[in-house]
């Protein structure tokens, strides 16, 4: 038998383990999946959990229940990849081999990473909403405030999802004014970057949001550390930003044993071919979805896309021919920006997010960079296919490769 | 691509001035180009700018500050001391790099 195992179970090692299970053959293959814990969060949905949109018992449900029959889900907590023995040691002593390896095991918040975060003000000013816990308690946070000044902030890039607190300052605003308390709260955007985002067509067309809703952007304020008894955030370059209420992003950074086995670039993603995700150093190994470093965003649309091409070259592979499929960086995110509205980008390594229509020239029926309220149901919808026909590993009929049909290049100024 | 002269040499840029030819580069011109932005290269200078052009080749991308701290080993405040203001944008612009891409 030869063995394929899977480190994580979260969107992308769930859809690889399926669709394999479905192209190896059973008696020649083995699929092991890890995961530290049997509860799959659906991510996208901590955003909507402060604002009362979404319960906290809609977005966990067990990641058994989404693995295909014949994949064997190990619970434990990785410690570490021997590359060379091609063996995973999982904490307690277990140690699983394996003949090919993907890593998936994403990214995760770590507010310890700012002296200060956390601190005594850590879940009462200070909040993140990147995790279960966090984002939880902000809605109570959210729901107490009194008005002030409300900062959301970014440690620095990569972040998972880069839209995701641009869309919690849109829905922030729009919610204090549904309250009638619009006026008590002051909305500031601290970025690292120099503006709402990094791609200038979309920055432009969102920082003019923000703009219009009255949201102050601090930009290229990258974060020291927090006073958390002034509750200040502190810059390296000697700003000072105060706030009453603090939602940040932490530092994203890949799993430790990432860096514990040698694996890792300097904040513990595995350094791939950014066609094939295969290990620049190691030919058994691949890493797929927030846990490699290719020069896209780190979103849920990126592991889909990723792993139609990564499980075509796969079989192509054990059956020993050449890889053939070359993944183009796509991604296609909807960006929530209030009053039940969204708007939608689709962008790949070489273009940037244009406006349009998607995925059909003229009839859409969503609108790339234009708010509308077909493009929020559109996300709200997202969560019935994620659970019933993305995580199971069904094709949906969204092409890997980004089309520039219904997209619009704006006359280029100067 | 426009070309520029910048002391005795002729180098080709993009619209906002930073080197698209990574062999055009030489220790001269670093100094001429941080000179333009009101910098003069000391060896503190010199061991972030060496890592930049090190990395560059091996890793396909412009190191990001946080990438120069833990790899070169030389503390983010002190690049912001080096490089005041922007110095993610002025390390690259004096090592002939591409603009770092910000992260997508
Ligand atoms: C607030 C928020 C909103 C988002 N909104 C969107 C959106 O609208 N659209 C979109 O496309 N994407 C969105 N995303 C991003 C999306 O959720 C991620 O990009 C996606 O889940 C990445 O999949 P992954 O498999 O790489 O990582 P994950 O799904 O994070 O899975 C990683 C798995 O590895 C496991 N693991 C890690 N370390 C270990 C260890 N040491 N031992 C054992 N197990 C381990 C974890 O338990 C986890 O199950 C959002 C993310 C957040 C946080």
């Amino acid at each position: 038998m030869k063995r394929l195992v899977i480190l994580g179970a979260g969107t992308a090692g769930t859809m690889v383990a399926n669709k394999l299970r479905r192209r190896l053959p059973m008696d020649e293959w083995q699929l092991t999946v890890v995961d530290r814990d049997d509860i799959h969060l659906y991510q996208p949905g901590l955003l909507f959990i402060p604002f009362g949109t979404y319960r906290p018992d809609e977005v966990r449900k067990p990641r058994r229940r989404f693995l295909r029959d014949g994949i064997r889900l190990e619970l434990g907590e990785i410690d570490r990849i021997d590359p060379v023995r091609q063996t995973v040691a999982l904490d307690g002593g277990r140690v699983i081999g394996y003949d090919y390896l993907v890593v998936a095991t994403g990214t995760s918040p770590r507010p310890d990473q700012t002296p200060g975060m956390l601190g005594p003000e850590w879940r009462k000013s200070i909040f993140d909403f990147y995790s279960y816990e966090g984002s939880v308690a902000l809605a109570g946070a959210l729901r107490d405030f009194r008005g002030g000044r409300l900062v959301v902030h970014i440690v620095d890039q990569p972040i998972k999802c880069p839209v995701a607190p641009l869309e919690f300052t849109f829905l922030a605003e729009s919610y204090f004014r549904q309250r009638g308390m619009r006026d008590q709260v002051e909305l500031v955007y601290a970025t690292p970057l120099s503006g709402a985002f990094t791609k200038p067509i979309a920055s432009a067309q969102l920082g003019g949001m923000l703009d219009e809703r009255k949201i102050t952007v601090e930009p290229d304020f990258l974060v020291e550390r927090i006073d958390s008894e002034r509750k200040v955030l502190v810059s390296y370059d000697e700003r000072e930003l105060g706030f009453d209420l603090l939602v940040t992003v932490p530092l994203n950074m890949g799993a430790d044993f990432i860096a514990r086995s040698g694996l890792g670039d300097e904040l513990n993603y595995v350094p791939v071919d950014k066609q094939t995700f295969r290990s620049k150093e190691h030919p058994a190994i691949f890493a797929i979805g927030d846990a490699n470093d290719i020069p896209t965003s780190k979103a849920g649309s990126v592991a889909h896309f990723s792993t139609e091409i990564f499980v075509d070259n796969f079989c192509d592979l054990v059956e020993g021919r050449p890889m053939t499929r070359a993944f183009d960086g796509h991604a296609n995110c909807f960006v929530e920006s209030g009053d039940g509205k969204a708007l939608l980008i689709d962008f790949n390594y070489d273009t940037e997010p244009l406006p349009g229509e998607f995925p059909i020239a003229k009839l859409g029926p969503l609108s790339l960079l234009r708010e509308n309220a077909r493009n929020h149901w559109g996300k709200l919808a997202f969560r019935w296919i994620y659970w019933h026909l993305l995580l199971p590993g069904r094709r949906l009929p969204l092409p890997a490769r980004m089309s520039m049909a219904g997209k619009h290049q704006p006359d280029k100024e100067n | 691509m426009p070309v520029v002269t910048v002391g005795p040499a002729t180098v080709h840029v993009d619209a906002e001035g930073f080197l698209t030819q990574y062999d055009e580069w030489n220790e001269p011109l670093a100094r001429q180009l941080a000179a333009r932005i009101g910098i003069e290269l000391t060896d503190e200078h010199w061991k972030a700018i060496s890592f930049l052009r090190a990395d560059y080749p091996a890793h396909g991308e412009t190191a990001t500050l946080r990438r120069v701290s833990t790899l070169a080993g030389i503390p983010i405040k002190q690049l912001f001391v080096l490089f005041p203001g922007k110095p993610a944008k002025k390390m690259a612009y004096i090592a002939g790099l591409p603009k770092p891409r910000g992260c997508v």
